[in-house]
């Protein structure tokens, strides 16, 4: 057990309330988002915020930390009444939120990053000396080996939210709230965040901290406010909390069956039969079959290929070689469009950037794949949306109105109208990459759900996930790929966490020849 | 799944039905209070023949800016236009010039006339598309190089100086622009019916759900089996050919083309686009609001014509300050929305 978990058996329930929200309530338009909630924030205390996609966490932190306002309620700095224009006023007083989406300027340096708005000046001109040097002091107290000259786009994801954090700290913020700030991070990251964390509680810094990871949750935090359909469940000790009771309290219900039950195919006939596809420097000689209902799953780590394969198949991408068959006959897809002739259909794991169009609301979303359904000469409105009601019905779309922007739903609701989306098309074949990055238990197993409907009815699914537990619960084979080669494809006993990370470091199965030559 | 906590709120959905959209309407209260200013200075302005005078003059830039929503929304920007708009009446005219020797100056040769007309449009949207897409390279630049082609076109064809059209095909084909229906001016009637299709096509087909879609995001677009390059050339196309419906117009009204034929045209069709509320980086297009921005544009210079309080020489300044006030307005309005 760390150290952490120890601390948080005894939490200092004296220690004096930094910041407060009271009675806060918030409504976008129509729609309400936050109902009387309150929360607060002791000094010297890792706060944790739990709720599914769309219980309004993210609202109620950018209400603490001054981006939106609330529609009633009021918020408490050190006990006195305090109000936060904009962001900028709630960062001078300390508080500062580290936004899931990370705010950085791009083709700007570390440094200038960091010191950005803030520039530390010598008379007129820039002191670069001087903000290099503490550029390069608070990544060394994040032991982040990141050299400050380097341009953000450079960076991977991960430092890049070590920046983020080197700049809150930079910014002396002793009211500090991390919005998932995990989802990106490997294991090792992980820790020095946590370091840092109770490094600054200790320091007596006020931390709210959102997560999905209960076992994170469960590592660091003191205490937990739960939120479920905007409305404030609990506030209580993490000490004395398990996993399933924060879970069951998050949803609302007992998720008694995270996968659905599904009757294995082993017989049935084979859809879709890939031979020997390669990709020019990303994938070699790939081969596998497709049977009628089953799950099949594609495991790997980042970088292995499976995307590029994927995006071959479909017509995305260039095929150097290969061919592919469909019920046994060979066909050609050189295009999107060609794999939508053929009743296959992609569920992109960038739903921001390649699934939805953001600024537009659901329908044009939803219709978008499947357009000529909807009429070749005039679209048919009502048609239109008599869709969109059948699929907020079949995927249970939790809009607060249907006439809001997509980019405003929560992940979960993207991800399922990204699914309704590409249905439209009434695929028999779907590959799904990363189905549910980001997201919270509840919906998570809805979509497992949803996969095992689609085979139930005799669709195929390939599935391409990072998340050994969606992997294991849902494929009934799983092919493996290590540096652009399937290593192997795993079936029955074969198909647990060991024999997976062995194929995938290629330690078994094929060799994976380097594709890099 | 749950049914407890399913949906309620989705009895909200026809609370948006009540809202009124003063971003959808701001191009139009706009141009009624011009029109009221304009009635303010002087009493004339309403008069039938003002009016029709200011929807004639509006027709030349408001088709060229039907065109140029399309283009706009699919993501695109077509800078050359106005060139196109003179290297196609020069070339018009020398074809018609050149068949009088032949078919006489009679319908025959003005109708062969407006065909090349169609062709070359078409043919000069399609290269602004084509080079832009296959070649990736930026519209801007590619539209600012044919921008100059076009341009020095006309002024080869003409010789540096002006091509004047034959006199009897002059009097042949000067209904287009000075005849009407039922006492509305023939540009007017063509312009409505521009702008009807125009509508028609971004607003109800598959085509112009597409453009909306391409031009809010590309890569979405390609990942909804999306032809992204056809249907990008074709917003090109449709502005060449709305360019050659102008022209078409534009030749019997002063009979000649020279190398200042249409300059600055382009700028006026993308303010006439953008004042009407078209989004400048794509994914937001309204027919609509670009005709109302092609009128009242013709509107400010009308009034100032018909008023000394502004100097005639300041259209230009007051264009201007327009342009940049209604979007300043549109924004405005949009930030207030979004953090209601």
């Amino acid at each position: 057990m760390t150290d952490a978990a120890i601390d948080a058996v005894h939490p200092d329930q004296q220690a004096p309330i930094r910041l407060s929200g009271r009675h806060i309530s918030k409504s976008f338009g129509s729609a309400r988002v936050l109902f009387d909630v309150s929360i607060d924030l002791r000094a010297g205390e890792v706060h944790a915020l739990l709720g599914e996609n769309g219980a309004g966490k993210s609202t109620l932190v950018k209400i603490l930390s001054g981006y939106h306002q609330p529609s009633s309620g009021e918020l408490f700095l050190d006990q006195a009444p305090v109000e936060f224009l904009d962001s900028e006023s709630g960062e001078n007083h300390g508080v500062i939120l580290i936004h899931q989406e990370l705010n950085l300027a791009e083709q700007l340096t570390v440094e200038e990053n960091i010191f950005l708005g803030r520039e530390i000046k010598r008379g007129w001109f820039l002191d670069k000396a001087a903000m290099r040097h503490e550029a390069k002091k608070l990544l060394d107290q994040l032991q982040c080996d990141i050299d400050p000259r380097t341009r953000i786009r450079d960076l991977p994801v991960s430092d890049r939210q070590m920046v983020e954090i080197a700049k809150a700290l930079s910014k002396k913020a002793d009211i500090l709230i991390l919005d998932e700030p995990t989802a990106v991070l490997t294991g090792r990251e992980v820790e020095i965040l946590f370091d840092q964390i109770k490094r600054l509680r200790k320091q007596g810094v006020a931390i709210l901290y959102i997560s999905h990871k209960l076992d994170e949750i469960k590592d660091i935090a003191d205490r937990v406010t739960v939120l479920r359909d905007g409305c404030l469940i609990t506030t209580q000790p993490v000490a004395g909390l398990e996993k399933d009771d924060m879970a069951r309290l998050m949803v609302g219900r007992d998720i008694k069956q995270m996968f659905p039950d599904r009757e294995p195919s082993h017989a049935a006939d084979v859809v879709l039969s890939v031979r020997d596809v390669c990709v020019d420097g990303q994938v070699r000689d790939a081969s596998f079959d497709l049977r009628r209902g089953e799950v099949l799953g594609f495991a790997g780590i980042v970088g292995a290929g499976r995307t590029a394969l994927m995006e071959a198949i479909i017509g995305l991408r260039e095929k150097s070689a290969g061919q592919i068959e469909r019920n046994g006959a060979p066909i050609q897809i050189n295009s999107l469009q060609d794999a939508k002739k053929y009743g296959i259909a992609y569920l992109t794991k960038d739903r921001k950037g390649s699934g939805l169009l953001l600024n537009m609301e659901m329908r044009p979303n939803l219709t978008l794949l499947a357009l000529e359904k909807f009429g070749r000469v005039i679209i048919d409105r009502k048609a239109e949306e008599a869709a969109l009601e059948a699929a907020i019905e079949a995927f249970d779309i939790r809009a607060a109105d249907r006439k809001s922007k997509v980019g405003d739903f929560s992940g979960g609701n993207q991800q399922k109208l990204l699914l309704a989306k590409v249905m439209e098309t009434d695929p028999d074949i779907v590959i799904i990459d990363e189905p549910t990055r980001g997201i919270d238990i509840g919906t998570k197993s809805q979509i497992y759900h949803f996969i095992g409907d689609l085979t139930n009815r005799g669709k195929s699914v390939i599935l391409l996930s990072s998340e050994m537990p969606e992997m294991l619960g849902l494929s009934d084979r799983i092919a493996v790929m290590a540096a652009g080669c399937i290593t192997g494809i795993l079936e029955g006993n074969d198909r647990n966490e060991h024999e997976i990370m062995r194929h995938a470091t290629g330690i078994s199965g094929k060799q994976g020849v380097s594709v890099h030559e | 799944m749950s049914s407890l906590e399913r949906n309620e709120a989705s009895i909200s959905k026809t609370s948006s039905s009540f809202n009124i959209d003063f971003k959808a309407l701001g191009p139009f209260l706009a141009l009624v209070g011009l029109f009221i200013l304009g009635t303010a200075i002087n009493e004339a302005f309403l008069s039938s023949g003002n009016l029709s005078n200011i929807f004639t003059r509006a027709a030349f830039i408001g088709i060229i800016a039907v065109g140029a929503t399309f283009v706009i929304t699919a993501g695109g920007i077509d800078l050359s236009v106005g060139s196109m708009a003179a290297f196609i009446s020069g070339a018009m005219i020398v074809v018609m010039n050149t068949l009088v020797a032949t078919l006489g100056a009679g319908v025959e040769t003005v109708l062969i006339g407006v065909l090349v007309s169609i062709l070359l449009g078409i043919a000069a949207g399609a290269i602004n598309g084509l080079v832009s897409t296959k070649g990736k390279i930026e519209a801007f630049i590619v539209t600012l190089g044919t921008m100059g082609i076009y341009r020095s076109l006309v002024t080869y064809m003409a010789d540096g100086g002006t091509l004047s059209l034959d006199f009897g095909v002059r009097g042949v084909y000067r209904p287009i622009y000075y005849g009407d229906v039922l006492g509305i001016p023939v540009p007017v009637l063509v312009f409505f019916a521009v702008a009807v299709a125009g509508y028609v096509l971004l607003n109800m087909t598959p085509f112009g759900r597409k453009c909306f879609a391409i031009g809010s995001n590309e890569q979405v677009a390609r990942y909804s089996a999306i032809h992204v390059d056809r249907v990008k050339t074709l917003t090109y196309v449709i502005q060449g050919l709305c360019v050659s419906l102008a022209t078409i117009i534009y030749v019997p009204r002063l009979g000649s083309a020279s190398s200042s034929t249409g300059v600055l045209w382009e700028l006026e069709a993308i303010a006439a686009v953008i004042i009407g509320g078209t989004m400048l980086k794509g994914g937001y297009g309204r027919i609509w609001g670009t005709v109302v921005g092609a009128i009242m544009l013709t509107t400010i210079g009308n009034i100032l014509n018909l008023t000394d309080a502004i100097s005639n020489y300041l259209n230009g300044a007051v264009q201007g300050l327009i342009i940049i006030v209604a979007v300043f307005l549109q924004r405005g309005d949009w930030r207030r929305k979004k953090s209601k």
